[in-house]
């Protein structure tokens, strides 16, 4: 007769058998039974955060810069609903997440018992799939099919709810299945008809553009080996969502820069004047497509996307290629390579006019400011980051704000999995948590949170976790005193009525850091910027780095609301003073 | 082309709603309903109607019928979103005028008055295959099954002869001849 495990052994030996190195959580009532086991295993080590939002992120950071699904690990009542941000900010940039929740005993559901709540109920909108295990039978497979679903197809977050009684109750173990790939939700079933028929569109366009996403990233590290390969083959310009940053080379001739609201003025125009657009891994997010009914007019559109319900959705296509973005491009570049009489050459000459016409847009230099002797910019602060991290390998996170879009513009990423920041949930308060997490994955690289003061403030407790487990994690605070990018917006639309965004009564965060016990430095004027992020960097240690920047500065380019790609806000320099009228301003 | 779902847009145009009704089938499982459901009210879908119960025991396959209007691209985006979610799996979907599909409701009429009235009452029911379920010298329960814009019809028609109360159930479907949907 096998051995009888309980529920709470149950949890470690899936966990085991999914290779998890770390959880990150937060211990409570519902869960004590899985943390009374977790000394009796000694391969999985648990990160104890702050607050529970904070474990969701940091999971996130370990995830996105691993590609292993994060872990977490929560207690019932407040301890899962402190999560849901962090599910929701997964759910919204695909990152595989399996969290486990303690829950009242089976028979206590729905008395309203001490720190119940309906954590299935609450998490079903932000999650892949959800279960609540009322039968101890179901546990190790509902674990092992959690772990399945997160990770497969389009990733994502997933719950598991496992009430304490679960826990506690005595069965056998079942090995997780070796399943076969196909199983309905997982979608690569192109045809070699379709990849002929881009392989065509390709051939034809005289003035295409990559557009390129979250999904690069998504599909592997090998992913981004065959986007370099297929962009490199058909000399195409390629830009990138912020998500899929670094998936192509940030500093090649070819990479046109970011897209979208604050992308560049030639990514911006490329996709508007384009006659071909390839979309590999997007999603034509409100944040990249701009106005719809004037979104990209004459091109003839090409999307690769996993999920068949991304296809479509925002704008119509002509061709749709569900697959694996890897897959997909292996496919695509190998038919390219088949046809024969130097069709690569002869394609790239047909996009040397549209290239001249870009490198016309690019002499706008729409990236550039107005840098000054007196006060730090923050765009320069990053641009000085950049050079000074650029050899070696560097992890970025980010909060929300003007900080996070100047970081996408002026820090260049190389390598896919460098780049972590919340887009489409837009969390504020995600990078500092994230980087606890992506300094778990790699504890010998260089990680930096590029923050903003507010943003960073909503979850600082886990600098406490930093300093708990040796993390030396760089917090470079862009402080300029605002909620940067709702006072850009105010400034913009609503008649500098300047209301709730000023960051009043801030602590001094040299004194902050030391209060955590680590290290505080801050810098006050450009003379001294770079020496001070040296002395950053030298420091083995976390690090907060209070960067006095021009609280005035705004974030250019941007395309206003309602407004195309081709009528973008250049900045302090643009002649035409391209205001947000009507009902522009009602959007957000 | 456009959607009205994005941020960017202020619909200009709008393209034509029509009536559809989804099929979905899906493992019997608590909370299931909930996720249909919920996809529905979140992503702003519309519900008519909505018929749900198991159909296959051994299997454990529940059938869920709604009824639904939108452009066609939110009806494609219904059917994918749907097939998105773990316990379902299939999703069938009928455009309401199509021939080779039957749609039917039920309803229970209650009807309370002299016997002429009831009379006039079954009488506006024939064709719409009236059972008799309950009767009293006063009152009348009828059974009638039909399009769902027929018995809205025979709702008003027949309130001032004595109807009280209706019970209605949401439309179900079935495709005509030997072929079922895979």
């Amino acid at each position: 007769m096998s051995k009888l495990y309980s529920g709470a052994e149950i949890v470690f030996k899936c966990l085991e058998d999914q290779d998890v190195e770390f959880i990150f959580g937060y211990p409570g009532g519902a869960v004590l039974p899985i943390y009374d086991e977790l000394k009796n295993h000694s391969s999985i080590k648990h990160i104890l955060v702050r607050h529970e939002q904070g474990a969701g992120h940091a999971a996130e950071g370990y995830a996105r810069s691993s590609g292993k699904p994060g872990v977490v690990l929560v207690t019932s009542g407040p301890g899962a609903t402190n999560v849901v941000t962090a599910l929701t900010d997964a759910y919204m940039d695909s990152i595989p997440l399996v969290c486990i929740s303690g829950q009242v005993p089976t028979h206590l559901i729905g008395t309203d018992a001490f720190q119940e709540c309906d954590t299935t109920g609450i998490t079903r909108p932000c999650t892949k799939h959800n279960w609540l295990v009322k039968d101890i039978k179901e546990l190790s497979k509902t674990l092992h099919e959690a772990f399945r679903v997160a990770t497969t197809g389009r990733p994502g977050p997933v719950l598991v709810d496992i009430p304490k009684d679960i826990q506690f109750a005595k069965i056998k173990y079942t090995k997780p299945k070796k399943e076969k790939k196909s199983n309905g939700k997982l979608h690569n079933n192109f045809s070699k008809e379709e990849i002929n028929e881009l392989v065509d569109l390709i051939a034809k366009a005289k003035k295409p553009v990559v557009y390129t996403g979250g999904g690069v990233i998504n599909s592997g590290p090998e992913a981004s080996e065959s986007l370099r390969e297929f962009v490199r083959m058909i000399g195409f310009p390629i830009t990138s969502t912020l998500q899929g940053l670094g998936a192509f080379p940030g500093d090649d001739s070819q990479f046109i820069g970011m897209l979208g609201m604050h992308g560049t003025y030639e990514a911006n125009n490329a996709m508007h004047d384009c006659d071909l657009l390839i979309n590999i891994g997007a999603r034509f997010d409100d944040r990249i497509t701009g106005k719809i009914d004037e979104f990209s007019p004459k091109s003839k559109k090409v999307h690769i996307d996993i999920d068949p319900s991304s296809i479509n959705k925002i704008i119509k296509v002509d061709l749709a290629i569900v697959g694996d973005v890897n897959e997909v491009l292996k496919a695509t570049v190998k038919t390219i390579s088949q046809k024969k009489n130097g069709f690569k050459n002869s394609n790239k000459q047909n996009v040397s006019k549209w290239w001249e016409k870009i490198e016309k847009w690019r002499e706008k230099n729409s990236l550039g400011f107005i840098n000054s002797k007196e006060s730090i910019k923050p765009q320069h602060a990053v641009q000085r980051l950049y050079e000074l991290t650029k050899n070696q390998d560097t992890f970025i996170t980010t909060e929300v704000g003007q900080h996070q879009m100047w970081a996408a513009q002026h820090y260049k990423f190389n390598k896919p999995n460098r780049w972590m920041t919340s887009g489409g949930l837009g969390t504020m308060g995600y990078g500092l948590p994230a980087a606890v997490g992506v300094q778990i994955a790699h504890p010998d690289k260089l990680v930096i949170d590029i923050a903003g003061e507010a943003s960073v403030l909503m979850t600082m407790q886990e600098m406490s976790t930093a300093v708990q487990y040796n993390l030396p994690i760089k917090i470079f605070v862009l402080n300029n005193q605002y909620m940067g990018m709702v006072r850009q917006w105010q400034e913009l639309l609503h008649e500098k009525n300047y209301s709730e965004s000023y960051s009043e009564a801030l602590p001094d965060f040299v004194k902050l850091a030391e209060a955590y016990g680590c290290k505080g430095i801050k810098a006050d004027n450009p003379d001294e910027l770079d020496l001070k992020i040296n002395e950053m960097l030298d420091h083995n240690g976390p690090v907060i780095f209070d960067c006095r920047v021009d609280p005035n500065e705004n974030c250019f380019p941007m395309i206003p609301s309602g407004k195309p790609h081709n009528q973008m806000i250049l900045g302090p320099n643009d002649k035409e003073d391209n205001k947000i009228t009507g009902k522009g301003k009602a959007l957000v | 082309m456009s959607n009205p779902k994005s941020a960017y847009n202020i619909p200009t145009k709008k393209s034509k709603s029509n009536t559809h009704i989804i099929v979905v089938w899906v493992d019997n499982e608590a909370g299931v309903l909930a996720r249909v459901v919920g996809l529905f009210s979140g992503r702003g879908y519309n519900i008519e109607s909505l018929a749900v119960a198991e159909v296959d025991a051994m299997k454990n396959i529940s059938r869920i019928t709604i009824v639904t209007t939108g452009t066609p691209q939110v009806i494609d985006q219904i059917k994918l979103q749907l097939k998105k979610l773990v316990p379902v799996h299939k999703v069938a979907d009928f455009k309401r005028e199509d021939k080779n599909v039957i749609f039917k409701e039920m309803a229970l009429l209650k009807v309370v008055g002299n016997r002429s009235k009831i009379d006039k009452c079954l009488k506006a029911c024939k064709t719409f295959n009236p059972v008799i379920l309950d009767k009293t010298k006063k009152s009348v329960v009828i059974q009638i099954t039909a399009l769902r814009r027929e018995i809205d019809k025979m709702n008003k028609k027949l309130k001032s002869n004595g109807l009280i109360s209706t019970s209605r159930t949401g439309a179900i479907a079935m495709t005509r001849g030997s072929e079922i949907f895979k």
